[in-house]
């Protein structure tokens, strides 16, 4: 395997941990918080989601192109922090529990609050680099 | 939780993330650029994966480890997002109201068909 290859995957290796670490700390310490909806997921998924949209940007427009920042901040870390399946098998659960208008609210509020702060966090990047 | 199970959670994240390389390389080599087939592939296939942990009934530190750590980190949110969002920036509406309802839509299917699967294992 080429050098740049292993270091791509160290680095995604690495984002991962410490993404699957912070996400799991916050789970276990705020477990069972609030029942009803599910705000360590939806939390650790619109934060992870507005820093994914801040290192894509920064880094594909602003900063040199480098082998290993964007897989270990974005491939890595991001994407391990955010998580896709928990999110739809809490969805499984408030329907298993009658809850559909629920379901639909955190499917609905997930995905708009997840877009806004890809959005914001892009707009926010490039604003600083027009004034700069 | 003890150390171990630290280690563990971290070691399996890593893991989980370089699986999701790994698959999103492989189906975004063969299914073109124009829709981001690769997260989807990714976050359904773990879906499913994580219904059929729960329908074998793991529990505890066997599904922390396995379903919320592994399966946690293979899947997610913030790539799908981002790809939506990038598709609206490139005029792509139905494309990007699609890869929204698509992976709503198969993922919510995708566990709960596991979780049935497992169970009825």
């Amino acid at each position: 395997m080429p050098g740049r290859d292993r270091r791509e995957l160290a680095a995604i290796f690495a984002g991962g941990v410490v993404g699957a670490l912070m996400r799991v700390a916050l789970v276990q310490t705020h477990a069972g918080a609030a029942p009803g909806w599910p705000w360590v997921t939806f939390a650790e998924n619109i934060l992870g989601t507005f820093l994914l949209g801040y290192f894509a940007t920064r880094l594909q427009e602003r900063l040199p192109l480098s082998a290993y920042r964007r897989p270990l901040l974005g491939t890595g870390f991001c994407g391990a922090f955010t998580t896709f399946s928990t999110m739809q098998l809490e969805q499984l659960t408030m329907i298993d529990a009658h809850r559909y208008g629920l379901a639909v609210a955190y499917a609905s509020s997930s995905v708009i609050a997840g877009y806004a702060s890809v959005h914001l966090a892009t707009l926010y990047v490039r604003r600083a680099r027009t004034v700069t | 939780m003890s150390v171990p199970v630290w280690i563990a959670v971290g070691l399996l994240g890593g893991i989980g993330a370089l699986g999701r390389f790994l698959v999103d390389g492989i189906v975004a080599a063969r299914g073109g650029r124009d829709f981001p087939l690769g997260t989807l592939v990714v976050n359904v296939s773990g879906s499913a994966l994580l219904g059929l942990l729960v329908g074998l009934g793991f529990k505890g530190d066997k599904l922390l480890l396995a379903g919320t750590a592994t399966l946690g980190s293979y899947t997610t949110f913030s790539t799908w997002m981002l790809e939506t969002q990038r598709l609206v920036e490139d005029g792509e509406l139905g494309l990007a109201a699609a890869n929204v309802l698509v992976s709503l839509g198969v993922g919510l299917g995708a566990v709960a068909l596991g979780r049935w699967i497992g169970a009825h294992l």
